[in-house]
């Protein structure tokens, strides 16, 4: 048999059939929804007669535009867009048939963090959401990524997706990471190397010493922004933390079941003489603790460098560059650790689970936020929450100054009255520095949630390794 | 889905590279839920002032390109988040072609979905698209999908590529969905041969 990537043996274990042309039909193991991409493709099934093919491996749950204030079990406590979004999705759960967790649901949460915790996501699963942060559970040796609610429509009507096979590129990052750096500095660092495009087309697998010894959640930081690289999904070899992680959880398979499908996940790995078309790799001991200085995640820089000029660049980036800067509000030049912010953000799919919380709680206990500061943490499910509180994490952030918010997508797409206003800044550990993501002309700097932590104390962008 | 065979119309320059989903159609207005009437919100950041009256320097503001059909634009467009609310905002202002240099995958793919043709053509060719389209109203470029080929008003022509099963699809208006019922022997026997070897699915 000739040599297989992971990639290569996940597609082949889902072709449920192939045209002459080439054009595949793709079986769906796993399809996830919220509310803000799917009413449109639940209405397009009605309107046309259909309905859902397989309800018992479609999950929906309220994440992107759900309130993060107590109270929201009421809809009179929603906004009335989002209490309409939020209406749709439990009607459409229910006359579906497919599982739901809703807001007054303790499990409820972001989706991506929500389909791991559960069980849902498994190694050598397909998985797709109609959010393109659904690369996140590649983290298990799953191939997942995001769809447009057209292709969520053709996967409830028929748990299949049209796909033509996307190119192999192998990322390995060789060795250890200093201390300080974490998952958040590997895949900011990757997409700084590759750009935003550099990753399309290519479904990319991570590998080497320095993603082996990465935690599961760590994993799932890194896989969560192949997205903001171009790259279709992001996976990573399962391995015994993987079957691990998984074992126990309310959807994972159990006795016989668990001895069968753990032989044939420890079968997902890329074997050594796979081709690959393209290789990037870095070495782990060059990564720093990274900051984003523009309005693409691209933008990114050791907190010990300065802003750079438009003129350090070439070709379009050059007016990209410009109009970052102005947006931003920055000169270059000027030292990154010394630009004052106004707002934390800690939460998002790629880095709202417990190990993110206990990272920054580590750099916050004891301390407060500097005055005049806005600090929030959103945690990204119910079930982390109540973890956080249990570890006394909740206490370390509400002494510190943060506020302790509900679970959800929150601040770091900003549907949610969590907005940044006009100029504020924000050091924030979600994935997008988009111009306006965070609210119109709000200013984004995406970094880890240590380095977060390390600015909410000292009110400007810093280097962790200075406070740890 | 809407058919797209021929297109002759006006082409508005937007030489920007990395535009996101986010600057398309920001998130305020993703609260909907039905695909129509999200063409006034295109670029709504760029488009509008603060006091909701038009950005006179945005180019779709401009006299010229009120009427534009075609985008022209920079490299990696549509990155950022899969909202299909992107091509529906699109479509919806009258736009049934981009070009550009490169586009985001999910964006791509979604194009197609709506009736909509995306064209990646090498820099050098969109750059001189560019050129043609900065010229305003009168420069008005056909693009056939047929015969895969973007003519401009001086009479060049440059040819694409783009996916046999896409092309079909969009020459003939066609629904993803109704096709692939077409092979539902295939998903069925499929499911079943799964069931057996990976029962914990």
């Amino acid at each position: 048999m000739s040599p297989k990537t992971l990639y290569d043996k996940i597609w082949d274990a889902h072709l449920a059939h192939e045209a002459e042309d080439g054009t595949c039909l793709l079986y769906i193991d796993r399809h996830l929804v919220h509310e803000v991409t799917s009413p449109q493709a639940f209405e397009g099934l009605r309107m046309a007669g259909r309905t859902v093919r397989a309800p018992d491996k479609t999950i929906a749950v309220p994440d992107h535009n759900v309130p993060t204030t107590p109270g929201r079990e009421d809809p009179a406590n929603m906004t009335e867009d989002s209490a309409i979004q939020v209406a749709a999705l439990d009607k459409n759960a229910k006359e579906f048939g497919i599982h739901y967790y809703p807001v007054s649901d303790i499990r409820q949460g972001i989706v991506h963090i929500v389909g791991p915790e559960q069980g849902w996501t498994l190694p050598g699963m397909t998985v797709v959401c109609g959010d393109s942060h659904t690369a996140t559970h590649g983290a298990f040796g799953a191939l997942a990524h995001g769809i447009g609610t057209s292709e969520v429509e053709h996967v409830l009507a028929t748990q299949t997706l049209i796909q033509k096979k996307s190119k192999n590129m192998k990322v390995e990052i060789t060795g250890s990471l200093r201390p300080g750096v974490t998952a958040k500095d590997i895949t900011l660092s990757v997409i700084g190397a590759t750009g935003t495009a550099g990753g399309t087309g290519y479904v990319i697998e991570y590998c080497g010493q320095a993603i082996r010894e990465l935690s599961m959640e760590g994993r799932m930081t890194v896989c969560n922004m192949a997205i903001e690289g171009g790259a279709r999904a992001g996976l990573i070899a399962p391995d015994e933390k993987t079957f691990d992680y998984v074992k126990g959880r309310p959807h994972a398979p159990k006795g016989a079941q668990w001895e069968a499908a753990l032989n044939w996940w420890k079968t997902l790995y890329s074997d050594d003489d796979a081709e690959w078309d393209m290789v990037v790799t870095l070495k782990g001991e060059d990564i720093a603790p990274v900051v984003t200085w523009g309005t693409s995640p691209e933008d990114v820089l050791p907190i010990t460098a300065k802003v750079p000029a438009p003129e350090d660049f070439e070709g379009g980036k050059v007016t990209a560059a410009s109009r970052s800067l102005d947006y931003m509000g920055l000169k270059p030049g000027t030292p990154l650790n010394e630009i004052a912010i106004d707002t934390v953000f800690i939460g998002s799919c790629t880095n709202g689970r417990i190990e993110d919380l206990r990272a920054a709680a580590a750099i916050l206990k004891g301390k407060k936020i500097k005055d005049g500061l806005r600090a929030m943490v959103v945690p990204g499910s119910g079930l982390v929450r109540a973890q956080a509180e249990e570890e006394g994490l909740a206490d370390i952030f509400k002494e510190a100054g943060f506020e302790w918010r509900l679970a959800g997508c929150s601040m770091c797409l900003a549907m949610n009255p969590d907005q940044l206003q006009p100029g504020e800044r924000c050091a924030a550990t979600s994935n997008r520095n988009f111009e306006g993501r965070q609210g119109k002309g709000g200013r984004t700097h995406l970094m880890s949630p240590q380095m977060a932590a390390a600015a909410a104390i000292t009110g400007h962008l810093t280097d962790v390794r200075e406070v740890m | 889905m809407d058919k797209f065979t021929t297109l002759t119309g006006i082409a508005a320059p937007l030489p920007l590279i990395n535009v996101d989903t986010d600057m398309i159609i920001p998130k305020q207005f993703l609260k909907t839920i039905k695909r129509s009437g999200l063409g006034v919100n295109l670029f709504d950041e760029m488009r509008y002032n603060d006091n909701g009256s038009e950005n006179e320097t945005f180019v779709l503001n401009k006299d010229a390109y009120r009427e534009a059909e075609i985008l022209v634009a920079g490299d990696n467009f549509g990155c950022g988040s899969s909202r299909e609310h992107a091509p529906w905002a699109i479509k919806d202002f009258g736009i049934r072609c981009v070009i550009a240099p490169s586009f985001a995958d999910i964006f791509y793919n979604n194009c197609f979905k709506n009736g909509i043709l995306p064209i990646a053509l090498p820099q050098e060719q969109v750059d001189l698209l560019m050129t043609e389209a900065e010229k305003g109203a009168n420069a008005r470029i056909t693009v056939d999908l047929q015969e895969q080929a973007i003519t401009t008003s001086d009479g060049q022509v440059m040819s694409f590529d783009v996916d046999a099963f896409k092309k079909h699809c969009l020459l003939n208006g066609l629904d993803d969905i109704g096709l692939t019922m077409e092979n539902v022997a295939s998903i069925d026997r499929f499911e079943s041969e799964a069931a057996q070897s990976r029962p914990w699915v």
